[in-house]
């Protein structure tokens, strides 16, 4: 995980800083991307992701250093994803450590740092999982039922008395994707609820903006599985392509279980076409974060844009005759 | 043999007002890759016959009966069902057929009924119009009694009753029958031609495609495809008197072992 986003605000520049300032920034793992910024800022980058943690240095710090013998840096890192603030935690720590032992031979300690974990301050993997849980389940549900409800069809032969009637395409595609819209739509708001009132994964933003972001999401599934259904012969065969195109990469590559930016390079691009990858973002930043759509207009974008062209892609490709 | 083709192709192009027949096609060829698998096909369908179809398998019936029904696209050639092209026509030709594939394709997970009010709607017929017609089609096809069992738990024999009852609730002018009997025991298959033939005498066009010489005898007219082609067009009598055969089965044998090379 290279190149963690660092903020660091200061009021007082003196050399002291300016070596651990530059420390910081030598190493691969921190790029330092604002600095001496009010602190009003913060809130606003965190919701941005522009940065993932933030170093504050505050205004009395040489004083009480000299006069009490102890000051303190606050380090402010960004939970939502608890690996991540792990490893910030612990090189941060381990840079201040040595920054110290360069500075003073060991005592007494120039630098000691107390983090301010935000966003999931006990660190706890439910607040991180059950928002990925239903990203993950909603794009199974969507794309499996839809495409084998429809390969279903061709595979028992009902698909040909279907085909020699009077049907529209389109009548038929909505006919196949309402039901299982649906039943998606009733198991994200399943996995809210039991997360929010079992697991007490707290709901900061608005409740609205989940709903409706969770049905961008659910067509993005069940247009994936029209699509595999256009090309997919037999139940089976639609099964393996719709775990295959979902559940695999939606686990491994979106930032479900392991951070996106700690991936190597390649999977990072795997990552930017998977809509998990997306709507992960989008349903963490606004449970764990209240983030608003003013956050995440970018994101849902993207999972409209790929809605449209898997559209585009599947009424291309689904046609009215047989062969 | 040629000139017996001629005639047959000759029957198709003097035939006259095209309004005379269901279904008229002129050079209809269909190839699939490199397999041709209809080749220039020609025939006319006056409207209220019994029109069989026969061949061995892959001679190109199925293939033809699906370009019929807008299921697949010709390669080349041209025709007409019930005064609609093919073609540009298609979903036209869909209101004024019933169709029923050689294998079962309603839902078994669905009763009887269920699934006839499920193609009821989906031809536009209201509800009233589909109790209406549902009970008059149980009545003639004796379904009543299993009309709330599931289709999946239905022998054969009843099963292809229910396709048929399906394939006639829009009240279709021409109805396609693909192998409608096959895997179907005897005396099921004796009551389902005597419904055949109530439907033609009621001025319907009845399209067939069977594997059983005894159907064979049943239809007012003959086509025989071998190799994609039509080798045969004729009323059952006079190919047995030409064949010199006893039965249509000897016909058949003769046509398809020695001819049309």
């Amino acid at each position: 995980m290279n190149r963690i986003l660092l903020s660091i605000f200061l009021k007082e520049m003196t050399h002291i800083f300016r070596d651990l300032i530059a420390h910081i920034s030598s190493t691969d793992f921190f790029r330092i991307t604002a600095s001496d910024l009010p602190l009003s800022a913060i809130t606003d980058l965190f919701k941005a992701r522009t940065v993932r943690c933030a170093l504050i240095i505050p205004p009395d710090y040489a004083r009480k250093l000299i006069g009490e013998g102890d000051a303190r840096l606050q380090l402010i890192i960004d939970a939502s994803d608890p690996n991540a603030a792990n490893f910030i935690n612990n090189y941060i720590g381990q840079i201040l450590a040595r920054e110290n032992a360069v500075m003073n031979g060991g005592t007494p300690m120039l630098f000691s740092v107390s983090p301010r974990i935000l966003y999931n301050p006990d660190m706890r993997s439910a607040d991180f999982f059950i928002p990925g849980l239903i990203a993950l389940i909603l794009i199974l549900i969507s794309t499996l039922l839809t495409s084998i409800a429809i390969v279903r069809e061709k595979e028992t032969g009902t698909m040909e008395q279907i085909l020699v009637s009077p049907i529209k395409p389109a009548q038929m595609i909505i006919g196949k994707v309402l039901p299982y819209t649906l039943i998606g739509f009733f198991d994200g708001l399943l996995i809210l609820f039991v997360g929010s009132l079992w697991f007490q994964v707290p709901i900061k933003g608005s409740f609205l903006l989940v709903i409706g972001m969770m049905l961008i999401y659910i067509v993005t599934g069940i247009r994936l599985g029209i699509l595999i259904s256009t090309i997919a012969k037999t139940q089976s065969v639609a099964m393996l392509g719709a775990v295959t195109i979902t559940i695999l990469p939606s686990i491994m590559m979106s930032g479900f279980i392991f951070p996106v930016s700690s991936m190597p390079k390649i999977f990072q691009y795997v990552s930017a076409i998977i809509p998990a990858t997306y709507f992960l973002e989008i349903i963490r930043g606004i449970i764990l974060k209240g983030n608003t759509i003013a956050n995440l207009y970018q994101q849902a974008g993207i999972l409209l844009g790929m809605d449209i062209f898997l559209i585009v892609l599947s009424v291309r490709s689904f046609r009215i005759r047989l062969e | 043999m040629n000139d017996r083709r001629e005639r047959a192709e000759g029957m198709a192009t003097t035939g006259g007002n095209h309004n005379d027949f269901a279904v008229e096609v002129h050079d209809l060829t269909r190839t699939f890759g490199s397999f041709v698998a209809v080749d220039h096909v020609s025939f006319n369908v006056p409207h209220g016959e019994i029109f069989g179809f026969l061949g061995a398998n892959g001679a190109g019936k199925t293939t033809t009966i699906r370009m019929l029904c807008g299921l697949l696209l010709p390669t080349s050639g041209s025709g007409t069902v019930a005064g609609c092209d093919i073609i540009r026509d298609s979903e036209r030709i869909k209101m004024n057929i019933g169709y029923m594939s050689q294998k079962f394709s309603l839902y078994e997970d669905l009763t009887v009924r269920e699934n006839i009010q499920f193609y009821g709607g989906i031809y536009g017929m209201k509800r009233k119009q589909i109790a209406r017609r549902t009970d008059e089609l149980f009545d003639s096809l004796g379904l009543a009694a299993h009309a709330k069992k599931l289709a999946g738990s239905l022998p054969m024999g009843w099963k292809q009753r229910m396709a048929l009852s399906t394939a006639l609730l829009h009240d279709p002018d021409i109805i396609l029958l693909d192998e409608p009997t096959s895997g179907v025991d005897p005396a099921s298959r004796r009551n389902f031609w005597l419904l055949i033939y109530q439907l033609a005498d009621q001025g319907k066009t009845i399209f067939v495609t069977t594997h059983y010489m005894d159907e064979a005898e049943y239809c007012d007219r003959l086509s025989i495809m071998k190799l994609g082609r039509i080798v045969e067009i004729e009323n059952p009598h006079h190919l047995k008197e030409r064949y010199r055969a006893a039965s249509m089965q000897e016909v058949f044998l003769k046509v398809v072992s020695e001819e049309g090379r």
